[in-house]
Parts: structure tokens; C-alpha cells; sequence
């Protein structure tokens, strides 16, 4: 059942996860942590900070790590957690492997048709508000630790956050240097 | 054959934290060594598969694997574009499943975590500007955040009414 589940799952994100990996990791979160209960909020966090630091698109990257903890959190055997992860990375190219084909038949100029166009124009401005969610999404005790019970933890992750939002956005470092260094603070700290 | 699936999963596997790092790459072998296409050429199939739905690495291997090879050199650049990230993650969460409690680890990640929501959310300024929102249209990515996070609306629902919403209001109300 969870197979199944898996397939329409990815195959829904493939065809709408329109504006790159992060829209996806929104859609993926959603589907997989709030809806299902495949996994925890801070298995998603570490499972985004693990695709990010490896090569390869986010978005296979995440298909092929959410297909196989989903399956083993289940209680599934190893070959099963193997399966889930082929199965929900098939899933997720697809429809885009299927539409990538269409188009290169028939319609390789639709892009500046009026209709497209007109879609686009909504598409764009949600997409980011997309992305947005996910962050906020991602603000949870799972995460940053709570001011009360676990005041310690949350004012070094807000540290954390705020070094990685302002080296990112300002100066532009390098993201897999940014998380080997608050890898490094977390270690030291915690 | 065994050559696109070669220089697409190379290219994949470089692809290191998001897919737009990778158009140089692309331009370099496709077009300056291999000479499987024009640079202009190239530059429309970028435009169509950046707005396409899924992955941008899968669609654009599509793309090329598709006018060298129809069905046959697609599904060759797809599998090389995936292949290598699918092995390599695949090895990754089997050994992350059984490191994860240890605490070391666990303490790293906690430090992690942070940066991972710092580093979703910075893309969402850039986009901002890249999409053109103003103050006419900077509705619609709040009210689709707020959605989604406060009332937990899956954001496949909003992409469907956020695409209808757009066709309509050009083609129907103006």
C-alpha cells in the first residue's frame, strides 16, 4: 500500500513541482511530513541538509531519501527501504520525462504562446510563496529548541540561523562550507 | 549511446546543491566539446525546461538525449542524470538511518538544522525580485504561504489555483 502511495505521491510532484528543487521540497514536505507521516519534521531538516551537501539535484536526491526512510520507518525490511527509493525517483521524473517528449514533438515554441504566458504570471508569484512556507514550516522545536525548556539550544540555533541567513544572502559563502561550519558550532556546543 | 549517458550522469553528479550551478557545465560539454548542439539552440531548451515542471537537470538530459537519439537517447540521458545522485543518496541514507542516534551525530545535526532553514529561506528573497513581484501581485505569495502554513493546504493545490488563477484573470476578466 505504502508503494502505491509513494507512487502518486511523487508522480503529483513531478508533474506540478513547477520552479526548481526548493518549490519541491515545499510540496514534499507537505505530502510526506504533514500529510503522511512518513517522516518527523527534523528527519526532513536533515534529509534537506544531506541533499544539499551532496551532488545531484535536490529534487532526485530527496525522492530517493524520503522513498527509503518512509518505507523503513513503516517497518519495512532493507530491500523494501531500496525499492521505495527506485520507485518514489521513477515516480518523480515521469511525468516530466513524458512532457519533456511532448514538447520536443510538437509544441517547442509554446513558450511565448498568450495562454502560457497568462499561467505563468500566477505561477511565478506562488512559487515563491512556496518557498516561504517551507522555511516557516521548518521553524518548529524539532529544529530550534524552545525558549523555555531548552533555552540554551535555542538562542545558539538562532545564532546559527541568523550566520547562515546573512552569510548567504550578503556575502554569498558557499552553502556546503556554511553547514560543515555550524556542523562543527553544533558539535562543539550541544 | 553509452557516451550521453556517460556525459550526463558527469554532469549530474557535479551538480552540487541546486540545479541552475550546472547551465555552465552544460554549455561547455554539449556545445564547445561535443558539438551535439548550437549555444542558441541550447539556450531555448534552458528557457522551456526551466518552466517546465520536475527536475531541471532531468529535463533539459531529455531534452539533448531526445534530438540525438529520439526515445532510446532520452531514456539514456535521463538514467545518467539520475542514476549517480540516486546510488550515492540511496548509500547515504542507509548509513545516516543507523549513525542517527548516535551522539555526536545528533549533536552535529542540531547545529545543522538551523542553517538548512536559513539557507530555504534566502532563495526566497532572490526569487522574489527574479519573478517580478510588486506591490500589485506580492499578495499572492503571502497569502499562498500563510495557506500552507498556517492551514496546511497541500502547495499542489496552490500551484493548480495559482495556474488557473492566471489564465483566468487575463483571458476571462480583462
Amino acid at each position: 500500500m505504502i508503494f502505491l502511495l509513494l507512487f502518486i505521491t511523487f508522480f503529483q510532484i513531478g508533474l506540478l513541482g513547477f520552479g526548481g528543487g526548493y518549490s519541491m521540497l515545499s510540496m514534499i514536505q507537505t505530502e510526506v511530513v504533514t500529510l503522511r507521516g512518513w517522516m518527523t519534521m527534523g528527519e526532513f531538516t536533515d534529509m534537506v541538509a544531506l541533499s544539499q551537501m551532496t551532488p545531484g539535484p535536490i529534487g532526485i536526491n530527496s525522492a530517493t531519501y524520503v522513498g527509503y526512510t518512509a518505507v523503513i520507518n513503516a517497518g519495512y525490511p532493507e530491500w523494501a527501504g531500496i525499492l521505495g527509493s527506485a520507485l518514489a525517483t521513477f515516480s518523480l521524473i515521469l511525468p516530466s520525462f513524458i512532457l519533456m517528449i511532448i514538447i520536443c514533438r510538437f509544441l517547442l515554441r509554446y513558450k511565448s504562446h498568450p495562454i502560457v504566458e497568462s499561467i505563468f504570471s500566477g505561477l511565478r508569484p506562488a512559487v515563491v510563496g512556496l518557498i516561504a512556507a517551507a522555511a516557516l514550516l521548518l521553524c518548529t522545536e524539532d529544529n530550534f529548541g524552545s525558549p523555555t525548556s531548552s533555552p540554551w539550544q535555542f538562542w545558539i540555533s538562532l545564532g546559527l540561523f541568523t550566520f547562515t541567513f546573512i552569510g548567504q544572502q550578503v556575502y554569498k559563502m558557499n552553502p556546503i562550507l556554511i553547514i560543515c561550519m555550524c556542523g562543527l558550532a553544533g558539535w562543539i556546543l550541544f | 549511446m553509452f557516451e550521453l549517458f556517460l556525459t550526463f550522469a558527469k554532469i549530474g553528479l557535479f551538480t552540487i546543491g541546486g540545479g541552475y550551478a550546472m547551465i555552465p557545465l552544460i554549455k561547455e560539454t554539449v556545445v564547445d566539446k561535443k558539438q551535439w548542439t548550437t549555444e542558441e539552440d541550447l539556450m531555448d531548451l534552458i528557457a522551456v525546461a526551466q518552466s517546465c515542471p520536475g527536475v531541471f537537470a532531468i529535463n533539459i538530459s531529455v531534452f539533448i538525449g531526445y534530438r540525438m537519439r529520439r526515445l532510446p537517447g532520452a531514456l539514456m540521458c535521463a538514467l545518467g542524470a539520475a542514476l549517480p545522485s540516486f546510488i550515492i543518496i540511496l548509500a547515504i541514507a542507509m548509513f545516516f538511518r543507523q549513525f542517527k542516534d548516535n551522539p555526536t551525530v545528533a549533536s552535529i545535526f542540531r547545529g545543522i538544522r538551523p542553517a538548512v532553514v536559513a539557507l530555504i529561506a534566502v532563495p526566497v528573497f532572490k526569487m522574489a525580485r527574479t519573478s517580478k513581484i510588486n506591490i500589485y501581485n506580492s499578495w499572492i505569495p503571502i497569502v499562498s504561504a500563510l495557506c500552507i502554513w498556517l492551514i496546511g493546504v497541500s502547495p499542489i493545490y496552490i500551484i493548480l489555483i495559482a495556474a488557473i488563477g492566471g489564465y483566468t484573470y487575463r483571458h476571462l476578466l480583462k
